[in-house]
């Protein structure tokens, strides 16, 4: 049995972000785009201000007060994105810049180490560039062969030819949740056939861990890439999961500072994990603002959070269709109980831009384009579309504000 | 903070629902030329069609938002039967009316007027013997400028047809 959680009080919610009190065009601001970047409650901007009015020092470093505390905080922040996911230990979280650094630092340092001619990629047809476009570079550099699972129809990964897909491959590469569909690939499934078939894992979670409950276990993946700025926290700092025997068998992927144990002229040997990944100085009050947003997640619960988010999508989806009927396209899987809260869509032949910008004047945020999944735009055969993604801060009104703001497009151009 | 009315003129709004020259010529003998824009995935296909130094026969395909589509259809209609050389005027003319604007943009204080720049103050600001190239209905895309992000919307079919006109050159040109 399903425990139900208890539900968001999203008008409290939406007063711990200062940013929601905005207007613009004299409209009260309507974010749906936090798939993009979310906003950040005060507890957030609060943590980094103390930080530096009251902490900041380099890490790893100094043996004075504030330097001690700088470190305490920057590992802490790691413990506890690292208990967030269900990490094993806080060494096999590697602080990044964001997801795309994650997944690089996966094309570089380990498929730059093990892969070479013929040895096969796999990826998806949904990826985000920057769990594409790397093994693109990878075949160019080192011969690869690059294999990609295909969007079904029904708006979910088809996995018909599964085994075939996977038979010799070093490498599947997935999202655990289109940044445009919103579709939640069946990862466990993908994971163990994969290691089924000598493949290691690479999970793209940027659009799952600020949504819902994450556990790296239960995904079955040996590499993880998340960013903070969509999960409440600060931009500049993301994050790789990885297996800690792996991390340790991997080459540094950038060098300098901080990574290193010791340096002679001919020379040098590394720091332990994960730091050895870590070059230079790490985002150290970001660290601290991402430890604060976990905080706030945690304190809702994630649960409750994707509760909410499925609710607010299926009202969505019910109400974009109710107004719009056969005018709107809603791509990707039709159940919100199979989706993420990521509304992708067209209306009528209006371009995707030109709604973004009438519904900007009625103070509503939504992303137009080809949301660095041009593959993708090319299997749906549109150059671009509209989307709205929700977080903890939106409610049914946001929704009723799209749906009345698309009424305002086609006006103009319907 | 501009209004829609800004960005959407009539004829604007016209020109994306019934476009001018829209379709595609023959290619050879026509130079048929891609423009993309990265960030939005649109993309303009310019037919072009030279004879005699003059812009015999011109056609627009690929597919945008209501911006890149009219202003694409406003360009074919200002330049076919001109020569090149009044194309390339025409090209210089409308860049400079958009890039005018981008710095005045930076230069006045937030929500100072952007109106009373017709073509005549922004044709002086381009390039020597710009002087007095009629820009018509293309001057209805200025409002553009207010809105940034749209720039590049409107002169992606502009850089495009500067690159078919080099391509139509040098092939006139010929070894």
């Amino acid at each position: 049995m399903e425990v139900t959680p208890a539900a968001l009080d999203v008008a409290r919610i939406k007063k711990d972000f200062p940013i929601l009190e905005r207007q613009v065009y004299g409209k009260r601001l309507v974010y749906l785009d936090s798939a993009a970047s979310s906003q950040k409650p005060l507890a957030v901007l609060e943590a980094m201000q103390r930080y530096y009015e009251t902490t900041h020092a380099n890490v790893h470093r100094g043996v004075y007060a504030i330097a001690e505390e700088a470190t305490r905080l920057y590992e802490e922040a790691r413990a506890k994105v690292a208990r967030f996911i269900g990490a094993g230990s806080p060494e096999e979280v590697v602080f990044t810049r964001n997801a795309t650094e994650a997944t690089n630092l996966v094309a570089y340092s380990w498929a730059r180490a093990n892969l070479g001619p013929g040895d096969v990629v796999v990826a998806t047809e949904i990826e985000h560039h920057a769990n594409f476009v790397p093994w693109l570079q990878l075949r160019g550099e080192k011969g690869t062969e690059l294999r990609v699972l295909r969007l079904a129809d029904d708006g979910q990964l088809g996995l018909d030819d599964l085994a075939q897909v996977l038979a010799g491959a070093k490498l599947l590469a997935v999202t655990a949740a289109s940044n445009v569909l919103g579709t939640l690939p069946p990862v466990r499934q993908l994971a163990d056939a994969a290691h089924a078939a000598g493949a290691l894992v690479l999970v793209d979670a940027a659009q799952w861990v600020p949504h819902m409950p994450t556990d790296v276990s239960s995904f079955g993946a040996d590499f993880v890439a998340f960013t903070g700025h969509k999960m409440l926290g600060p931009t500049g700092i993301g994050a790789l999961w990885a297996r800690r025997e792996l991390l340790e068998s991997m080459p540094p992927f950038l060098t300098g500072g901080e990574m290193i144990r010791d340096v002679r002229l001919d020379g040098f040997s590394t720091n332990d994990v994960p730091w050895k990944f870590e070059a230079g100085t790490p985002p150290i009050a970001e660290a601290v603002g991402l430890a604060a947003a976990v905080d706030y997640l945690e304190a809702l619960g994630m649960a409750a959070v994707r509760a909410h988010e499925r609710s607010l999508t299926a009202y969505a989806l019910g109400a974009l269709k109710e107004h719009y009927g056969e005018d709107i396209v809603i791509y990707g899987p039709p159940d919100p109980a199979l989706r993420a809260g990521i509304i992708s869509f067209s209306y009528k032949d209006v371009h995707a831009h030109d709604i973004s910008q009438v519904l900007d004047q009625a103070g509503v945020c939504v992303r137009a384009g080809h949301h660095c999944a041009k593959p993708l735009m090319r299997r749906l055969g549109v150059s671009a579309t509209a989307r709205a993604s929700f977080s903890i801060y939106n409610d049914e009104a946001d929704v009723d504000a799209l749906v009345e703001a698309i009424a305002a497009a086609d006006a103009l151009f319907g | 903070m501009p209004g829609l009315e800004d960005l959407y003129r009539e004829i604007i709004l016209d020109h994306y629902r019934n476009p001018r020259n829209r379709g595609e010529l023959p290619s050879p003998p026509a130079v048929r030329t891609e423009g993309f824009n990265p960030l939005c995935g649109d993309e303009v296909v310019v037919y072009l069609k030279l004879a005699d130094g003059v812009i015999a026969d011109l056609k627009i395909s690929g597919q945008g938002c209501s911006i890149s589509q009219s202003s694409a259809s406003m360009m074919s209609a200002a330049v076919k039967g001109k020569t090149t050389a009044e194309a390339r005027a025409t090209i210089r003319a409308f860049r400079s009316m958009m890039s005018l604007h981008e710095q005045q943009l930076d230069a006045p204080p937030a929500g100072a007027s952007l109106e009373g720049n017709g073509a005549d103050d922004v044709a002086a600001e381009g390039q020597p013997g710009d002087q007095g190239v009629p820009l018509g209905d293309l001057e209805a895309l200025q409002g553009v400028v207010k809105f940034p992000v749209r720039i590049k919307c409107a002169t992606l079919c502009w850089h495009t047809l500067a690159q078919a006109l080099d391509e139509a050159e040098a092939t006139a040109a010929g070894p």
